[in-house]
């Protein structure tokens, strides 16, 4: 199973970005072997739609969870559509490795 | 017909005060029609009092796909400049809020699956004030993202065969104003002689460099503020087309719904005079 977070660097030392559309980049995390990789997000510098476009990038890299700090309303359509689970996290993280493991322990919240 | 765009960058500098005076003085001897393309905030029916005898929806065609002819090949996706589509679960899903309607969709469809289907975005106001001058306001339903086509909906209503057309423009410098001001003949800037007013002046001037059309400027609240107004337009070719006094009573007048031309009535001539102004610029210009 795919996640991906938000994230404002590229390792999982990074800190997780609260914002999901404009975002630069995520972080793909495989629950599987917990191996990950840190992709650009195209959707960064869209004049508009962004939220939109973002979670096309998401769909297409075969994400089952989206992590954010907040989803605006046409990423949370656009993800459902796509049956991407989006759950949130809150200023108390530090690292994407900190969000990562709440996740594994169901510590965070569903959007 | 003369199409004369009253704009001014930063808001409150007295466009409608303006549009709206000028509109009464002008139409004992010419005949007017006047638009208020404030599609977000049109208020300049609350001076002129127009009666509205005609209603109609202003809209955006937006894609509609048929998913019996659709064969998920996304070039829809791709194609869209604004993001308002997108393949998610084997489906393609329409944001219609984020459609400007431009039609790239259906045109680039390999199958001919897209239609498109008008949605109303808000409303474009017809009809009269004082003797069957012609008034004419849009507004934009709460919670749409997207003026500019109301305001070029709005301005397709304009007929050719009256004498003058008065565009009162949202404020700012964006793309509202740059669709309600692309076209005319003339554009009145409305400004103040304080360091905001001739910050935004300068906006709009880029705007309207990439407009081409002549503008000149009026000096709102004269007497306040510094001299840096008028030393910067001394080094430009626009000219001061008029100033208007800071007065309490002119606030207090237009609080209350007055118009400027009954609260100063020795400002009335200055209207009329303006306007010969701007047409012997404009006969100038195009060599009438």
């Amino acid at each position: 199973m795919i996640l991906m977070i938000s994230s404002l660097g590229t390792t999982l030392e990074s800190p997780p970005n609260p914002r999901f559309g404009r975002t630069e980049t995520y972080i793909k995390y495989n629950l599987e072997d917990n191996t990950w990789v840190a992709l650009e997000n195209p959707a960064v510098s869209q004049a508009g739609g962004a939220g939109v476009a973002a979670s096309q990038f998401l769909a297409n890299q075969g994400a089952a969870i989206a992590i954010s700090g907040r989803f605006g309303p046409n990423a949370y359509h656009a993800l459902n559509a796509a049956g991407i689970k989006m759950m949130t996290f809150d200023g108390n993280y530090k690292t994407v490795e900190q969000v990562v493991e709440a996740y594994k322990e169901n510590l965070l919240e569903e959007a | 017909m003369i199409k004369i765009a009253i704009a001014s960058g930063k808001g409150g500098t007295g466009k409608t005060m303006v549009a709206t005076s000028m509109a009464f003085s002008l139409a004992k001897e010419h005949n007017i029609q006047f638009l208020d393309c404030d599609v977000e905030a049109p208020n300049a029916h609350l001076f002129l009092k127009p009666e509205i005898s005609e209603v109609k929806p202003a809209v955006i065609n937006v894609p509609k796909i048929d998913y019996n002819q659709c064969i998920l090949c996304s070039r829809c996706v791709d194609i869209c400049e604004f993001n308002a589509l997108a393949m998610l679960g084997e489906k393609i899903f329409v944001f219609e809020q984020l459609c400007h309607g431009c039609g790239s969709c259906t045109i680039h469809c390999p199958v001919n699956a897209i239609s498109e289907t008008p949605r109303k975005i808000g409303e474009l106001n017809i009809g009269n004030f004082i003797n069957d001058h012609r008034y004419l306001y849009g507004e934009l339903t709460i919670s749409e993202p997207m003026p500019t086509p109301i305001i070029r909906q709005l301005k397709a209503l304009i007929r050719e065969e009256v004498e003058i057309a008065i565009l009162d423009s949202p404020p700012g410098a964006s793309c509202s104003v740059v669709a309600t001001l692309h076209d005319a003949d003339y554009v009145i800037l409305v400004t103040e002689p304080t360091p905001f007013g001739l910050h935004d002046l300068k906006q709009m001037l880029g705007v309207i460099a990439q407009t081409g059309s002549p503008a000149g400027v009026i000096i709102n609240r004269d007497g306040i503020g510094d001299s840096n107004l008028e030393d910067y337009l001394a080094t430009t070719q626009f000219p001061i087309l008029l100033k208007i006094p800071y007065q309490e009573n002119i606030a207090v007048g237009l609080a209350t719904g007055r118009l400027l031309i009954d609260i100063l009535p020795e400002i009335k001539d200055a209207f009329t005079d303006m306007f010969l102004a701007i047409k012997s610029t404009l006969e100038t210009e195009v060599g009438v």
